[in-house]
């Protein structure tokens, strides 16, 4: 263990841990843009916005938090007159280069460079020059890449390549010009982008938004954490509501997950709120199926259940339950079956 | 999955069989690659070249059906190498003679010239996952849907017993479940021979103690599976059926004999989210409120319970399936009132020892619990059979290789294999509603290679049209490399040019599972006038 000073509280981490996990221990929040403190699988540095900077007693420089390991003795200031005003002078650098549409931004409300400004009280940049002007790529069917808004802190990047192993991004251009982009620039569909959508999660600006079904603000919809209802794997993920319709997913960091989805997941959830959905019980008359109350067709069931048994014994009915319901949903189904109908007549489609 | 997901980043050796994982389980296909980019080595035995392909140390491209014979081939190196984990064997395992006797000839010469891939491969992939400490394997529906299903599992976990892979860590034999439930659909009873928790209707004590909480009388009689059942309908026998959330008029093979099952089932009631296929057969159809309009658990392929909370109300007058099926077993004279589905996992915890100790409380708490969780103070298990097989010492089951039961002949040339896309999901009910899925992934096609293509004068995204003894269907030509010559790939996801008019509705003698995954057809370029003749 390596014995460090953060704002005058003393606290004891890891060896090869960085300032920024002794700060969190001493429970003080060192603010950065980049750093990718997530979920449990996806987090770490990516050392490029230099907004966490500290004060080290004892050094010339500032250090990133983020990418500086302590040392025993180590005294370190988070909060001094110079790393503010070299924090507010790195969100002015970014700001420079920056499409500044929050007024009309999906992300406001949740855009860690507004909350930065705003934390910071930085309006508007000293620095007028030179812009970068990308043309923004809406080939994807589920979210839009506006690179006028990247602050180039490479967690789409290392997401991509790291945590979901597509690899379908990276860094091209330098210096002034450089920015994440899929290869030759050229659109993302011409990728092997799988759509999954962790780039979008990870962003920390608007340059990565979901193409919204539905428009919201970020402070509109609540969040019920849930189960995907796709596949076998039961990754966790946030259901986003608003007024009573699910309008969005995010990731959560569920032990099956840990902060990743796949394309069905993330982006395929128009289902829920279809048009086509069935509303009312339907119930064959003449040929054709006609709505019917809940009672009607119960009765129409029980009686149906009740007159097989009589006439053709037990063995006459069955039931498919479902492996897209709940268990407790599977449970009162096979007991219906075994129980109500009196037969062991009871499968599902394990096997197809 | 006797290991968990997140075990595999620490496997050394990834072996994957029967499964297209980044189309299939996309996440874990991602952890395996997470495992890669850590040092993990991989094997891939596939029909096609799958996107893991390109991930694999050895890629071994075998001709559908002849899994048996490849893991009977890699055994019979690796004990021929002694690469065979002694230790392991002789304190877990039993019958290890008879497995060694029963491989003696079947050498990885033989076993390549079965499944066309070349020896060495074979030899190298039986190396790779023998010399690993920690060797995990995954399999899906490439390994259980043929007739042979229940032996290629069996001979999977032949070979994991002989090298030590069963009760470690990052190791296993992990089959991945296709759909977020069926683990928990099967755990729950949902299977014609048992009752919740995998006890038998056969055991009389089992039997009794259901008896008793359900205040009713119980059939000893195991019941018919889903293809018996559809069988069954066909012939008039089956009056009454009741679908739940399940669209068998895509889903089951050779579909005109369900269709005309179902036509002929007097009464047909199906319960869900929309007028599926199957639905607009029905005589009654109850509408069912989708997952995120209810509360109650999923458990997932590595037999992890998990919630479900409600987000919205049900659409229209949809009622959640719990609220329903209480409300027809009260009228069946059933009168059990649950207010919530907290309280019929309770009732399930009190009949199902795997799940004795999950409850809502600790699901609150711990966000998870992975059975057999027996008691309420138990952290539930990770992976299984750790201190010991759970039956007493892991039973070496020898198998020998069987073909297919529908091989190619003159008359229907082709081998016709089916899988999944990452952009569907199942008989699309749920992705057929996404625009930009459906953009993505419009219609049906079926994988030709080249050589196979330029044979028969067929042109990329050309129509075409293909036969099986069951039917025909019309679809569109996706010329590849990623298929081997003489076999053709279709996913089953669409109703329209439906793979499963054409598959073979045999059945795996021990698990009643159909071979999707080979099938005799003949592919020819659609012909307007003589398919309108």
């Amino acid at each position: 263990m390596v014995k460090v000073c953060i704002d005058g509280k003393s606290v004891e981490v890891p060896k090869g841990s960085m300032l920024i996990d002794a700060a969190k221990e001493a429970g003080i929040n060192v603010p950065t843009l980049c750093y990718l403190d997530l979920h449990s699988a996806m987090s770490g540095a990516n050392s490029s916005c230099r907004i966490c900077m500290v004060e080290v007693a004892g050094r010339k420089n500032l250090a990133a938090a983020c990418s500086t390991p302590v040392m025993d003795g180590m005294d370190v200031k988070t909060d001094t007159e110079r790393v503010v005003n070299a924090r507010k002078m790195m969100l002015e650098l970014l700001l420079s280069d920056h499409e500044q549409e929050c007024l009309t931004c999906a992300k406001a409300g949740k855009c860690t460079l507004q909350d930065l400004c705003y934390e910071n009280d930085v309006k508007e940049s000293r620095f007028r020059g030179m812009m970068n002007s990308f043309p923004s790529d809406d080939s994807n069917e589920f979210y839009v890449r506006d690179m006028n808004k990247c602050v180039n802190c490479r967690r789409c990047v290392n997401a991509c390549a790291s945590y979901q192993c597509t690899e379908a991004l990276d860094f091209a251009g330098r210096g002034f010009k450089a920015h994440p982009t899929p290869p030759f620039d050229e659109p993302v569909t011409e990728s092997v982008c799988v759509s999954c959508g962790t780039c979008v999660s990870v962003c920390p600006t608007g340059a990565l938004l979901p193409k919204m079904t539905e428009k919201y603000r970020t402070w509109d919809v609540t969040k019920t954490r849930t189960t995907c209802s796709y596949c076998g794997v039961g990754c966790s993920m946030d259901l986003l509501v608003k007024g009573g319709k699910v309008v969005g997913v995010e990731p959560a960091d569920g032990a099956a997950n840990n902060g990743l989805l796949c394309v069905k997941g993330r982006f395929g959830y128009n289902f829920i709120n279809h048009p086509d959905r069935l509303k009312k019980p339907l119930i064959r008359k003449d040929g054709d199926l006609v709505e019917a109350t809940w009672d009607e067709a119960y009765d129409l069931i029980v009686e149906k259940i009740t007159k097989t048994k009589k006439d053709f014994g037990t063995e006459a009915l069955a039931g498919l339950t479902s492996a897209r319901v709940t268990n407790e949903e599977n449970y009162l189904f096979q007991k219906m079956v075994r129980a109500g109908f009196g037969t062991n007549n009871v499968d599902h489609c394990a096997r197809l | 999955m006797t290991n968990s997901i997140a075990e595999v980043v620490n496997s050394d050796v990834v072996f994957i069989t029967g499964s297209n994982t980044t189309a299939g389980h996309p996440v874990i296909g991602a952890r395996i690659r997470q495992a890669k980019q850590k040092g993990a080595k991989i094997i891939v035995a596939e029909p096609r070249v799958i996107d893991l392909a390109a991930d694999a140390d050895v890629f071994l491209q075998i001709t559908p059906g002849t899994n048996v014979a490849l893991y009977n081939g890699m055994m019979n190196y690796i004990i021929s190498e002694g690469l065979q984990n002694a230790e392991s064997i002789a304190e877990r395992t039993e019958k290890y003679d008879d497995l060694v006797a029963a491989l003696a000839d079947f050498t990885p010469e033989k076993a390549a010239e079965i499944c066309g891939v070349s020896a060495d491969d074979i030899k190298a992939a039986a190396r790779l996952y023998a010399e690993a400490p920690k060797a995990a394997i995954f399999y899906s529906m490439g390994v259980t849907q043929h007739t042979t299903g229940t032996e290629g599992v069996m001979t999977l976990s032949n070979l994991a017993l002989l090298c030590g892979n069963i009760g470690i860590e990052s190791g296993g034999i992990n089959p991945l479940r296709g759909q977020n439930n069926v683990q928990g659909a099967c755990d729950m009873g949902g299977l014609p021979g048992d009752l919740p928790g995998y006890q038998k209707v056969t055991n009389p004590d089992v039997l009794a103690k259901f008896e008793k909480a359900w205040g009713v009388k119980l059939s000893d009689k195991p019941g018919g599976t889903l293809t018996e059942i559809v069988h069954k309908a066909g012939h008039g026998d089956i009056k009454f059926l009741y679908i739940m959330g399940e669209n068998p008029m895509v889903s089951d093979p050779d579909l005109n004999h369900v269709e005309e099952a179902l036509k002929k089932t007097e009464f047909l009631v199906v319960q869900d989210i929309f007028l599926t296929e199957t639905a607009q057969l029905a005589d009654v159809v109850l509408p069912a409120a989708s997952f995120a309009e209810k509360d109650g658990t999923f458990s997932n392929t590595e037999r992890r319970v998990q919630r479900v909370r409600k987000a919205i109300e049900p659409v229209g007058h949809s009622k959640a399936d719990w609220v329903i099926l209480m409300d027809i077993l009260n009228r069946l004279g059933i009168k059990e009132q649950y207010s919530s589905p907290s309280e019929i996992l309770a009732e399930i915890s009190s009949v199902t020892p795997s799940y004795a100790g999950i409850s809502y409380e600790r699901l609150e708490d711990l966000g998870s619990l992975q059975w057999p969780c027996p008691t309420a103070d138990h952290p539930g298990t990770t992976y299984l059979h750790k201190a010991a097989i759970a039956r007493g010492k892991g039973l070496f089951r020898p198998t020998e290789y069987k073909p297919s039961n529908e091989l190619p002949d003159a008359e229907y040339p082709y081998i016709l294999t089916t899988g999944r896309v990452l952009y569907h999901y199942h008989t699309r009910t749920m992705t057929g509603k996404v625009a930009g899925l459906n953009k993505l992934s419009p219609e049906s096609f079926i994988e030709i290679n080249p050589a196979t293509a330029k044979n028969l004068g067929i042109a990329d995204g050309s129509k075409v049209t293909v036969s099986s003894r069951r039917g025909d269907i019309t679809t569109v030509a996706k010329i590849t490399q990623a298929i081997k010559e003489g076999v053709l790939f279709m996913p089953f996801h669409f109703a329209e040019g439906a793979a499963n008019v054409l598959t073979n509705p045999a059945l795996d003698p021990i698990s009643k599972i159909p071979e999707y995954k080979v099938c005799a057809v003949k592919i020819s370029p659609f012909d307007r006038v003589s398919d309108y003749a």
